[in-house]
């Protein structure tokens, strides 16, 4: 009895010895053998790193599958991974670990963190010219904030702007139409609020909608869109100072207030199923969202259109945006061979911006953001305006998107609107939790 | 317990052939060495590492550990109001739980210990939510909780009475999150005290009645003090498990709104990947190691009172 239960233990250890030993053979040739052999990549595969999932993760295949259709002897390894901080922790431990991704999307606000960490290396625009990609193909404002200190660190893929999205039945009735079915003007402050309450009369109990709870992103790009439209400035000096200007952030902030808690024209308590259910089921007229939110609503029967959200407090006109960015991670063992090659995805990428554009984000590749075929993509091409107009997140190791920097101003947003807090304490309250981080030494230099 | 009496019971046997006490510790060293190995590679070696880590400048976009910081992320943890507000939601969360867990727990275990048939139907009614992924359980909570449309709300309306904001105040987050996770765990501990109640010999339920005691005494004179043992148990790993508190509150709230539901493992998290500052939340994991091992330290010396004393 003893033998045979310490035998049949035995070869059952036996039995998982050989499926480990199997699996292990199973993976050889792949990533585990290069990994564990250190050998690298062979000279014709490219690994690709994106943060896409959802509609933008099937565009993005979609795209991928263009590329590897013109070249079908580069073999294209993409991985998807999910956005946010966990993606830029995996990109920079790769990195350093000299195992970069040959290509890999960034955000473009995270650039300026990933290039002074060392992890990014300046492009030599002499050889993205090689490749057809100057300067006078972007749209200008996100080839700008992909420089750092006066060099290009990134290539610009969109901009994908916070906007305003409008029901178009329930506003046709509200009387917020013009002549060609599109919203009527409703830049200053007060033009706005008299169109709430024209829809809130129709719809009964809210005219608009913004995300307020748990997603203190939203809340940072709402308030950033009003107090970028004022000339705010959050930091400076890369992060070091916190220049919050108190009379226009409260103005913005009391602004978003009134229209929440103030006038009840848009909920204080809600969420993004909320959100989603409100907008979709016509029991608002306006929705304040990122335009990569529109496939969601196209997925509904709700007819609506997009436009840029209105110049509400009326400074030189601004609306909260990032850019996507392809990004070659500084690699040691990159030869000027596979520098074209990285390049040419790049470039294939750019060329298919007409598909990626399907999701909402405006192009920033000019050869497609002009062309006839894009003007005809209603209603993305409708708010092309706000690329030029963006406000990004300001420049500091601690900002960018997905940062501590809009959680933490962000979820003091979200104590405004929901009626927790008085704008004046809460921009003390910004004010106090940023200077803490402008005095920490900076974990890049 | 079982492989310490074994060498106790052979020990006197004459009849070894061959075998001496220095050859049995080499075959023990040597059973033991894949744990070992494993134990000093994956605990005592990052340990030693986040240590070493928590008194420099490291950080995660650099390689190596940028430079000798003494005791600074120590002290800068120590005097932050975001590691102590962390911390305390930590405890806030462990205090609120804790009881509600060991007590309801404990009333839900003797309820179906009465009951004579469809004993396994309870079981597993109390028990399933337990091994739902945390994930899941955020995501039907989300639901419930749900500011627009969530079933909490709606029926709260139905019978008239006006819905809290969930997870959007700072003043019912917390609470909303705990109802959650008692929901979620309370299957453990019922099917520990399970076991416990049926430890307890029928015949001194029956002496007891005998002579004359109710219901109320028996449970008061007989089933609490001999769950002693028990109670001391789950109540330890509870806090234990309550301390480590992460996925239900990053999931639902993300630590929100306005940070008052981040636990400290959160803010851990936070200072290291999303602000890249290893070698700071390297000493702020261990200001709350050290609290994790006071609290397993006083467990310990409870325990050995009460072994001592049964």
């Amino acid at each position: 009895m003893q033998i045979q239960q310490s035998l049949s233990r035995r070869s059952l250890l036996a039995g998982l010895g050989m499926a480990g030993l199997g699996l292990g053979l199973s993976g050889c040739g792949t990533a585990l053998s290069t990994g564990i052999a250190g050998t690298g990549p062979g000279a014709d595969s490219l690994t690709y790193w994106n943060l896409f999932s959802g509609g933008d993760g099937v565009r993005m295949v979609a795209m991928q599958d263009g590329y590897q259709k013109a070249h079908p002897a580069v073999d294209l390894n993409a991985v998807t991974l999910s956005w946010g901080a966990p993606y830029y922790t995996k990109l920079a431990l790769a990195t350093l670990g000299k195992r970069p991704p040959d290509v890999g999307v960034s955000h473009v606000s995270r650039v300026p963190t990933l290039a002074k960490a060392g992890l990014l290396a300046p492009l030599d625009e002499s050889i993205l010219a090689k490749h057809g990609m100057t300067s006078d193909k972007f749209t200008p404002k996100a080839w700008k904030q992909a420089q750092v200190d006066g060099e290009l660190y990134a290539i610009p893929l969109d901009t994908h702007p916070f906007v305003l999205y409008y029901n178009t039945d329930i506003c046709k009735k509200a009387g917020l139409l013009d002549s060609d079915g599109r919203l009527k003007n409703l830049d200053g402050p007060t033009a706005f609020i008299d169109a709430l309450q024209a829809v809130k009369k129709i719809t009964g109990q809210y005219g608009g909608v913004v995300n307020i709870n748990a997603d203190p992103s939203t809340c940072w790009r709402w308030f950033a869109t009003l107090y970028g439209q004022l000339g705010g400035q959050m930091l400076a000096d890369d992060g070091r100072k916190v220049v919050i200007d108190e009379a226009k952030a409260v103005k913005a902030l009391t602004y978003m207030a009134d229209l929440t808690t103030g006038k009840k024209l848009m909920p204080s308590n809600i969420d993004g199923g909320g959100v989603t259910m409100l907008f979709s089921t016509g029991k608002v007229g306006f929705l304040l969202d990122g335009e990569w939110q529109l496939t969601t609503y196209q997925a509904t029967p709700v007819h609506f259109d997009m436009t840029p959200v209105p110049n509400i407090l009326g400074g030189k006109y601004a609306t909260f945006a990032d850019s996507h960015t392809l990004v070659l991670p500084k690699d040691s063992k990159r030869t000027p061979d596979r520098m074209d090659l990285d390049l040419a995805f790049v470039r294939s990428l750019l060329d298919q911006s007409l598909t990626w554009a399907k999701g909402g984000h405006v192009p920033a590749w000019l050869p497609v953001q002009t062309s006839a075929e894009y003007k005809a993509l209603k209603p993305n091409s409708h708010y092309v305006a706000a690329a030029e107009a963006a406000y990004y997140d300001p420049t500091a190791w601690y900002s960018g998107a997905g940062s501590d920097f809009e959680n933490i101003v962000g979820s003091i947003i979200a104590t405004v609107e929901s009626g927790q807090q008085h704008p004046e304490q809460a921009v003390a309250h910004m004010r106090s939790k940023l200077t803490q981080y402008a005095n920490t030494k900076p974990p890049v230099t | 317990m079982a492989v310490t009496t074994v060498p106790v019971a052979t020990a006197p046997a004459p009849v070894r052939r061959g075998t001496t006490r220095r050859e049995d510790d080499r075959a023990g060293w040597g059973l033991m060495t894949p744990f070992l190995v494993l134990y000093v590679l994956l605990l005592i070696g990052p340990l030693v590492y986040g240590v070493i880590m928590s008194f420099s400048n490291a950080s995660l976009v650099q390689s190596g550990l940028s430079g000798f910081a003494g005791f600074s992320n120590y002290s800068e943890a120590l005097r932050s109001s975001d590691f102590w507000s962390s911390m305390w939601h930590t405890v806030l969360f462990t205090l609120i739980t804790t009881p509600a867990l060991v007590v309801l727990a404990l009333v839900f275990a003797m309820l179906a210990e009465r009951l004579r048939h469809g004993r396994w139907f309870w079981r597993l009614v109390f028990f399933a939510p337990y091994v739902v992924p945390s994930a899941a359980v955020a995501l039907i909570f989300g639901w419930l909780y749900a500011a627009q449309g969530g079933l909490f709300g709606t029926w709260l309306s139905d019978i008239g009475i006006d819905s809290p904001n969930w997870l959007g105040s700072s003043s019912w987050a917390m609470a909303s999150i705990a109802l959650m996770t008692i929901w979620w765990t309370i299957g453990f501990n019922f099917v520990l005290y399970l076991a416990g109640l049926t430890d307890i010999p029928r015949e001194l339920y029956e002496a007891a009645a005998v002579d004359g005691a109710s219901p109320w005494v028996q449970m008061r004179q007989i089933t609490i003090p001999l769950l002693k043992r028990t109670t001391l148990l789950i109540t330890m790993l509870q806090i234990l498990a309550s301390l480590k508190v992460f996925d239900q509150m990053y999931l639902l709230t993300s630590g929100g709104p306005n940070f008052s539901t981040r636990p400290v493992i959160e803010y851990i998290y936070d200072m290291g990947f999303t602000d890249y500052r290893s070698g700071y939340a390297a000493a702020a994991s261990m200001l709350y190691f050290i609290g994790l091992i006071v609290v397993s330290a006083v467990w310990f010396v409870i325990n050995r009172r009460q072994a001592k004393e049964a």
